[in-house]
């Protein structure tokens, strides 16, 4: 039996209480939060009674248990980090990990914040407690990606990396390409479909696939990089005309994100693409080529986004953990 | 470019020599003896890379071996690529910014379609880019990137380079 403990109970969180529900995965949740409230229970907590008063728009628990309570007092053995991102400084995320590996307490978070501003020094955290620090579901959802890279791939050279990362700017560019819609047009359009914020900056500017591209570089890439260093190219300023002149060659035009390691090469900018690519993939897909020496290039294609997708990522790791060492089981 | 040379034994291999002596990459070779040709001649075409300005040497070293040049293609920018521009480009002189890469001479504008939405709005450009090496490739892309962020013109550039 593996108890974890979830701060975070917005879409990711609640796909997980979900496929905790639904799934024989021998976990029970022993502590909860989100920016409200929060719950500790070391004989587990009724995640279906949560999950209701959530959705009926109330607290999922009490108004006195704050996420740094659960964190330092729940009785868990996992940390599952799934709040929204900060690519500021990751607070208050950031501390929430730092806490917990410091108790000696495994790490499984959705969250890019943390991951891409301070990986070095939580790994070296995570290492001194002897735990885990685990963070598929920060790049590319339901797609595997860390894990084909740092398993499956052990042992091959990376020479390049590419692919879509973000599904908001996927979408857009498929429905402009598709119809002739303007950039406002499909961004409107995502936005009414649930697939863009309110304020869409962070995906349209290329932020979002940047951040996924330092946390590639900097924990599987063996690159020492920041933000900044990606040089970055948005979507906002297409044409419908610019999309019918690269459609006029069988060409169209995504958002990509390229790392080269030996050229020190991080870029997130339109692209002109035959449309047969295996990358031009429809709607809020992600898709990554992978570039290798010995397995040679490998695409990984699936759902960036969405509540069971990227619970799955989570799960995965959680389960990796499960298999390979649990204290207090 | 188009060689001829007598139908002797050797004659080949004496006109493909100096092309590796100079640097060149031999892209394909073509040889067929035609109804039009002289008895003693045989005619070859060779498809070849070369770096830039070794042509005159190369012409040297084959008329040395006996080795006539018939004719010199006129397609001598091999590598393409195409890039699409999105901006004020005409208000920011579209002709300056063409200009900028065929004066490096090694690169060229070989195709330019331009789509003029309603003034006042950006409009969108398809440009097709000629070169000579692969590096003069990459120079005219920097060129074009440098005057893009001048005029403050978005380039999107292919996955795959030239």
């Amino acid at each position: 039996m593996m108890r974890i403990a979830i701060l975070g109970f917005g879409s990711v969180g609640r796909g997980i209480a979900r496929a905790i529900l639904a799934k024989n995965l021998d976990i029970t949740v022993t502590g909860l939060a989100d920016s409200k409230s929060g719950i500790i229970d070391a004989g587990g907590i009724d995640l279906a009674a949560a999950l209701a008063r959530k959705e009926n728009g109330g607290a999922c628990g009490n108004a006195g248990v704050s996420p740094a309570d659960v964190v330092a007092k729940a009785d868990y053995d996992v940390l599952v980090e799934v709040t929204p991102t900060n690519v500021e400084d990751g607070e208050p995320a950031l501390g929430h990990i730092r806490a917990a590996l410091r108790r000696r307490k495994h790490v499984v978070t959705s969250n890019k914040g943390p991951i891409a501003l301070a990986y070095p020094e939580l790994r070296a955290l995570a290492e001194e407690s002897g735990v885990f620090l685990k963070y598929e579901a920060t790049v590319c959802g339901a797609i595997p990606l860390i894990h084909a890279m740092q398993e499956g791939l052990a042992g091959n050279t990376i020479s390049r990396l590419y692919g879509v990362f973000n599904g908001t700017c996927n979408y857009i560019l498929t429905r402009m390409a598709a119809e002739g819609l303007t950039y406002d047009q499909a961004l409107a359009e995502a936005r009414e479909l649930g697939y863009a914020e309110a304020d869409p900056t962070y995906d349209v500017e290329g932020i979002d696939a940047a951040i996924k591209l330092v946390i590639l570089a900097n924990t599987v890439l063996d690159m020492r990089t920041v933000l900044d260093d990606v040089e970055r190219t948005g979507i906002s300023l297409l044409t419908p005309d610019a999309l019918q002149l690269a459609e006029d060659q069988d060409c169209t035009i995504r958002l990509i994100g390229e790392i080269v390691p030996e050229a020190g090469v991080l870029r997130v900018s339109p692209r002109i693409i035959e449309k047969d690519h295996p990358l031009v993939v429809e709607g809020t897909l992600n898709a990554v080529t992978v570039g290798t020496d010995l397995a040679g290039d490998l695409t990984f294609i699936g759902k960036g986004a969405g509540s069971t997708e990227t619970a799955s990522a989570v799960i995965g790791d959680l389960l990796y953990i499960q298999s390979r060492h649990v204290q207090g089981s | 470019m188009k060689l001829e040379m007598k139908d002797q034994p050797g004659q080949l291999v004496a006109a493909l020599k100096p092309i590796s002596a100079v640097g060149g990459n031999i892209i394909a070779v073509i040889h067929q003896r035609e109804a039009t040709t002289p008895v003693e001649g045989l005619d070859v075409q060779i498809v070849l890379e070369l770096p830039e300005g070794r042509l005159d040497s190369l012409l040297e070293l084959l008329r040395e071996q006996g080795v006539s040049v018939v004719r010199i293609g006129e397609e001598r920018l091999l590598y393409e690529c195409t890039l699409i521009m999105i901006g004020h480009l005409m208000h920011t002189d579209i002709s300056d910014t063409v200009d900028r890469i065929d004066r490096t001479g090694s690169a060229e504008v070989t195709e330019l379609s331009l789509v003029m939405p309603a003034i006042n709005s950006p409009s969108s450009a398809r440009i097709t880019i000629r070169s000579t090496t692969r590096t003069e490739m990459k120079k005219a892309i920097r060129i074009l990137r440098e005057v893009a962020r001048e005029k403050e013109l978005l380039i999107i550039e292919p996955l795959e380079g030239a």
